[in-house]
C-alpha cells in the first residue's frame, strides 16, 4: 500500500509489557506493518540505533531523570516525531515507578523517575497498564486515516482522537482518587462498574454502587478514569460505534461478509 | 435521537410460561439470553442475580438457564453489570458475552469497544447487549427508604415492584399491594442519572421495556445486525409472542414522550451544572 506512515517504538523506563501488547494484536500486527506502517525504529524488533524522523512515535515508559541518555532521547523523539504517544501508565502517568526511591543494582542514583510529559508536549495519552492490544491497534488505525485518509475519514480520526489528547493535556498525574475527584465528587456517577474492571491490579470494589479504591494497591495507570464512561463520552464517536467497529474490522481485514 | 437509531420496533413477551411466571413483563431478557445461550450465541450473561441482602442485586456471569432464570425481574436499584465484562472474558473465559444493562451502562459497553484502553479481549467479544428502559435509578438505602418508610413494607416481605402508571408500587407475598405517588421518589434518585441523555438504551444491540405495550408485554426496538441477527431467529424459532406496535395502546407515543421528557429534562440539568457556583461550573461529561 502507498504512503505508509512510519512509526517508532521508543523504550524509556518501562517493563515491555506495552510492546508485548502491541505485539499481541498478532495477525493484525503484520497487517499494521503489511499495509498501514512501517516501524523505524523499535529496539526490541528492528536494528536501528538511533531515533529517526518518524510520524508516530509510541513512547513506551517514565524517563529516568539520573540517566542522560533517557533525557537525550526523550527530548529527540519530540523533535523528530510529528505525533508523540504516551503508550501506557508509566508514560502517561508514572504508574509504578513514581514510587521509585533508588537504591537498586547497579544504578543506585536512579531515583526519579517522571512520565513524559512533564520534559515534552505529548499529543496522545493511551492510559492503562499495558494499554489493551485493540486500543493500540485502533490509535494506529486512527492514526493513519488521520495523516493518510479522505476528508471524511480525516474527520473521523480526529474526532476519535480528540478524548486522548484532552487526556494529555488535563496533566500527568492519574490515580484512583480521579474517579472519586472528577466523576463522585461531581455527581456523574451512576455505578456501572466500568472502573472495577478496568484496574489491572483490581484495587477498585464496588461498595453501595460506587468505587471503593484500595490507595495502597492503586499504581497510577489512569486506567479507570480513562475508562469511566463519564470521564469522556464523545457521542459524534461512540454512538457510530457500529460503523466505526466494522470500518476497523474491514482496515485489519476482518470481517466482510 | 430520542429513540436512538433502531431497524424495528414490536411489541413482544415470552413464549415460555416457566420465564413469564416470574419476569417482570414480557420476560424479553430472560428469554432472550436463554435462547443466545441453548443456540450457542452467548456463552454466558452478565445480569443482575440475587444478592445477600432482599432486593439487592449482584452482578453475576449466568452460564444456564437456571441462573438466567433465577436473576429474572427488575429490581430498582444499582447492580454494576459492568464490573464483571472484563472477568466473563478471563476467569469465565467466554469468548461470546452477554451482557444486560441500563443505557448507561450500554454507553459503557460500547465505550470499552471503541476506546479498550484497559478492556484487553472485550471488544470482540461483545456477543449480545440488551439494553433496559430507564428513567432513573436508587441507591440500595433509596429504595430501602421508598419500599419501608413510604410504603411500609418490609424489603424481604416484598414479592414484587414496580413503576408505571405514575406510581411506584410495592406487592407483598399476601398479596397487598402499597402504591406511592411516583413523584415522592424523586428525591430518592442516584444524582448520576440526571445527566443521562438516554432512555430507551440507544447502544444496545437489542433493547426493551414496559412502556408502550400492554400489561404483561414489552416494547423491543432492534437495533444493530447483530441484534437483528439473533432477535430474528428467536422469532422464527418461536421464542416470543408478537404484536404489531402500531397496533397495541399505548404504543410508541407514549415511549417518544417520555424519552423526550427524560431528555429534556437532564439536557437542562447538563446545562444548569455549567453554571452551579460563582463563576464556576461542574464538568460537562460529554465534551
Amino acid at each position: 500500500m502507498a504512503n505508509k506512515i512510519t512509526v517508532g517504538h521508543v523504550h524509556m523506563s518501562g517493563c515491555t509489557g506495552c510492546l508485548v501488547s502491541l505485539a499481541d494484536n498478532y495477525e493484525g500486527l503484520f497487517k499494521i506493518f503489511d499495509d498501514y506502517a512501517d516501524l523505524v525504529y523499535c529496539l526490541t524488533l528492528a536494528d536501528v540505533r538511533h531515533i529517526p524522523e518518524m510520524d508516530v512515535a509510541l513512547v513506551e515508559g517514565s524517563v529516568c531523570l539520573q540517566d542522560e541518555t533517557s533525557v537525550r532521547e526523550i527530548k529527540e523523539t519530540r523533535e523528530r516525531a510529528k505525533i508523540v504517544v504516551a503508550l501506557g501508565g508509566c508514560a502517561a502517568y508514572g504508574n509504578i515507578t513514581r514510587f521509585c526511591r533508588g537504591g537498586q543494582w547497579n544504578q543506585p542514583q536512579h531515583e526519579s523517575y517522571v512520565p513524559i510529559g512533564d520534559l515534552i508536549d505529548v499529543d496522545i495519552v493511551i492510559p492503562s497498564c499495558p494499554p489493551g492490544a485493540e486500543s493500540i491497534r485502533n490509535v494506529c488505525v486512527m492514526a493513519y486515516l488521520l495523516l493518510q485518509g479522505t476528508d471524511e475519514q480525516k474527520e473521523l480520526a480526529a474526532a476519535y482522537l480528540k478524548p486522548l489528547m484532552d487526556l494529555a493535556k488535563r496533566g500527568t498525574e492519574a490515580c484512583g482518587c480521579d474517579l472519586m475527584y472528577d466523576v463522585i465528587n461531581q455527581g456523574l456517577c451512576m455505578g456501572c462498574g466500568t472502573c472495577a474492571a478496568s484496574c489491572p491490579v483490581r484495587a477498585i470494589t464496588m461498595e453501595y454502587g460506587r468505587p471503593a479504591i484500595d490507595r495502597d494497591m492503586c499504581i497510577k495507570c489512569g486506567a479507570c478514569y480513562a475508562q469511566c464512561p463519564r470521564s469522556f463520552f464523545n457521542f459524534d464517536v461512540i454512538n457510530q460505534f457500529e460503523g466505526i467497529m466494522e470500518a476497523i474490522d474491514g482496515a485489519m481485514g476482518k470481517g466482510g461478509e | 435521537m430520542v429513540l436512538g437509531n433502531y431497524k424495528s420496533v414490536i411489541s413482544a413477551r415470552a413464549a415460555d410460561a416457566e420465564i413469564l411466571k416470574r419476569s417482570q413483563d414480557g420476560g424479553i431478557v430472560t428469554q432472550l439470553f436463554a435462547y443466545a445461550l441453548e443456540e450457542g450465541i452467548i456463552d454466558g450473561a452478565i445480569v443482575a442475580g440475587p444478592g445477600e441482602e432482599p432486593w439487592k442485586p449482584e452482578p453475576v456471569v449466568a452460564t444456564t438457564r437456571a441462573e438466567l432464570l433465577a436473576a429474572r425481574g427488575t429490581r430498582y436499584t444499582i447492580s454494576p453489570n459492568m464490573m464483571l465484562i472484563k472477568e466473563a472474558t478471563r476467569s469465565y473465559g467466554l469468548d461470546k458475552v452477554g451482557i444486560v444493562g441500563t443505557p448507561c451502562q450500554m454507553q459503557a459497553v460500547r465505550k470499552a469497544q471503541l476506546y479498550p484502553m484497559a478492556m484487553r479481549k472485550v471488544p470482540d467479544k461483545i456477543a449480545l447487549a440488551i439494553g433496559i428502559f430507564c428513567m432513573e435509578n436508587f441507591p440500595y438505602q433509596g429504595l430501602e427508604a421508598i419500599v419501608e418508610d413510604h410504603c411500609n413494607v418490609k424489603m424481604e416481605s416484598a414479592d414484587k415492584m414496580d413503576i408505571g402508571k405514575g406510581k411506584f408500587s410495592v406487592y407483598t407475598e399476601r398479596g397487598a399491594v402499597s402504591q406511592i405517588p411516583l413523584k415522592a421518589t424523586h428525591k430518592y434518585e442516584q444524582p448520576g442519572c440526571h445527566v443521562c441523555l438516554d432512555y430507551v438504551a440507544n447502544l444496545a444491540d437489542v433493547s426493551t421495556g414496559s412502556v408502550g405495550s400492554p400489561d404483561g408485554w414489552s416494547t423491543v426496538f432492534v437495533r444493530t445486525k447483530n441484534g437483528e441477527n439473533v432477535w430474528s431467529k428467536a422469532i422464527d424459532a418461536g421464542y416470543f409472542e408478537t404484536k404489531d406496535i402500531a397496533s397495541v395502546k399505548p404504543g410508541l407515543d407514549l415511549v417518544t414522550k417520555l424519552a423526550t421528557d427524560k431528555i429534556d429534562k437532564n439536557k437542562k440539568f447538563v446545562e444548569a451544572r455549567a453554571t452551579f457556583g460563582v463563576n464556576k461550573g461542574l464538568r460537562n461529561p460529554y465534551i
